[in-house]
């Protein structure tokens, strides 16, 4: 890309030149030759429409997870239908934070894997376990090639009777634990799903963790500015994945008019 | 050698005076020799049955299927040399995989099988090389409704509503004229496969075979597999049953 508007050329219509580029007739061509900044290799610096905080725990039938159906555009609240959610075969769910469209590309891979799992037809499936250490593998790599998948990722699931939860980063960081949150949830709501549920995984019910889950949405749509009263609740038990349609909090803003010190005041 | 040919057979680069190519023509007597392999596309669904023939006991059952699948959505079936078809097989799978990584959604089957035909047809171009000894049968459920395609050595693929390839074809084709396929469920097309797999099978010549049945219905989720085991199992009683019921007659 030639970032210099010289070098664009003449406007189509004369009557309008935008940037005041006509006539010039004996302009000097920039970048066309040599252009060191865009002759380079570019990589994401930056995620563009990104999503926030994804939430899970384990409990006594499986893993539950959560997140809101928003994806904005730096600050703006652009898409409010989003499922950032994604089923992958029957044993494993992904949840993901940061840049959306890294997150379909990587949908269209896991869908590629499964795909090459399938036609392979040895019996063989796929589960969290696995697919979770791919995940990992790809994220690492394209953070050491300096230029990352921009998300933050949990994978849940349950195969054989087993639960698993792990968490992998756009560096390549991974980590298990009962409870995950990323985004802003690993600094809101942590604390309170690890109080809520450390200890108890294997006799908490559905829907003690589903109250866990909600509290902590709340929480979250209260105190996150990019986040959004509507949001999908996921499970993986033995009955497979399951991802419910969205729902929202009850929440209750009376205090706010008593704040003073910024936003629309009379007084 | 007699004058078969007469040196024109040589290589596949090369046409005979009265404009034929003989090794293609030989690679069709690859797939003439096989076990036979059929096709039925039906109301709802496909299916696909082949003979394997089993040349020693001591290969494990159901091991070198003949039935492979190529995407979520479709299977192929081979008739002719088994590594010929394995290697088809993996080509339609990198193609069915470049088009999803360039369209981002599922292949129809028509764009697969265009797809395989090339890549066969490229194998009757040049001397380097050996034309494929195989005849593959393509099945799938994909936007347009359920699609049966045969690929042929020559590289030249037509869609059908019953294909028969291999020994038993002739057989195999005058009974699948019978039934009346468009009106047919995908469950009771299992059935009929497998009637006519063990109709066409002879006795004299080949001892044993494995019956191999694939599906592609609202039954597997519109995914290719293998029938089930229950399934199958019926099936296969049934056609034995029908073919002593033949003999009594």
């Amino acid at each position: 890309m030639d970032h210099f508007p010289l070098s664009w050329g003449r406007p189509r219509n004369e009557a309008v030149d935008l940037y005041s580029t006509y006539p010039v007739h004996e302009r000097q061509r920039h970048g066309q030759q040599h252009d060191a900044f865009t002759q380079g290799v570019q990589h994401t610096q930056q995620p563009i429409v990104t999503g926030t905080s994804v939430l899970a725990l384990k409990y006594k039938d499986g893993i539950m997870m959560a997140a809101d159906c928003l994806a904005s555009y730096g600050s703006l609240a652009r898409f409010k239908d989003i499922s950032r959610l994604h089923a992958v075969g029957q044993y494993t769910l992904i949840g993901a934070g940061g840049d959306m469209s890294d997150f379909q590309y990587l949908q269209h891979l896991l869908n590629d894997l499964m795909i090459d799992e399938y036609t392979s037809d040895d019996g063989h499936k796929l589960g969290p376990d696995e697919i979770y250490h791919y995940l990992s593998q790809v994220m690492y790599g394209r953070r050491t090639k300096m230029n990352p998948l921009w998300n933050s990722l949990l994978v849940g699931g349950f195969k054989d009777g087993q639960s698993f939860m792990g968490y992998v980063d756009l560096l390549g960081t991974t980590y298990t634990a009962s409870t995950l949150a990323s985004g802003y949830g690993a600094y809101i709501a942590q604390p309170l799903l690890r109080k809520a549920v450390e200890g108890r995984e294997t006799t908490l019910t559905e829907e003690e963790a589903r109250v866990i889950i909600q509290e902590c949405m709340k929480v979250l749509f209260y105190r996150d500015a990019r986040s959004l009263n509507k949001y999908q609740i996921a499970t993986v038990t033995e009955r497979g994945v399951q991802i419910n349609d969205a729902i929202s909090s009850e929440t209750e803003w009376a205090f706010a008019e008593k704040i003073r010190g910024y936003g629309a005041q009379t007084q | 050698m007699t004058s078969i040919g007469t040196g024109y057979d040589l290589s596949a680069s090369t046409y005979s005076p009265d404009g034929r190519i003989f090794q293609v023509e030989y690679a069709g007597k690859a797939v003439e020799n096989s076990g036979t392999v059929i096709g039925l596309k039906v109301k709802d669904g496909v299916i696909l049955a082949v003979e394997k023939l089993v040349h020693s006991k001591l290969l494990v059952p159901e091991a070198n299927r003949r039935i492979q699948t190529i995407d979520r959505h479709i299977g192929m079936a081979t008739a002719g040399l088994l590594a010929d078809g394995r290697h088809l097989a993996n080509r339609a799978r990198d193609e069915a995989s470049n088009y999803r990584d360039l369209y981002r959604s599922p292949p129809t089957l028509q764009a697969l099988a265009d797809r395989v035909g090339l890549y066969v047809q490229a194998y009757t171009l040049y001397s380097s090389v050996r034309p494929f000894g195989i005849s593959a049968l393509l099945g799938a459920v994909d936007k347009s409704g359920p699609v049966l395609y045969v690929v042929e050595p020559s590289g030249v693929f037509y869609g059908y509503h019953g294909a028969a390839v291999g020994k038993g074809r002739q057989l195999a084709k005058t009974e699948l004229e019978k039934l009346d396929l468009p009106n047919m469920t995908t469950r009771q097309a299992v059935f009929e496969a497998a009637r006519i797999i063990h109709l066409v099978h002879d006795d004299a010549k080949d001892k044993e075979f494995e019956l191999e049945l694939s599906w592609i219905g609202a039954e597997s989720n519109y995914q290719h597999a293998p029938v089930p085991k229950d399934l199958f199992a019926e099936a296969d009683t049934k056609a034995k049953e029908a073919l002593n019921e033949g003999m009594e007659d």
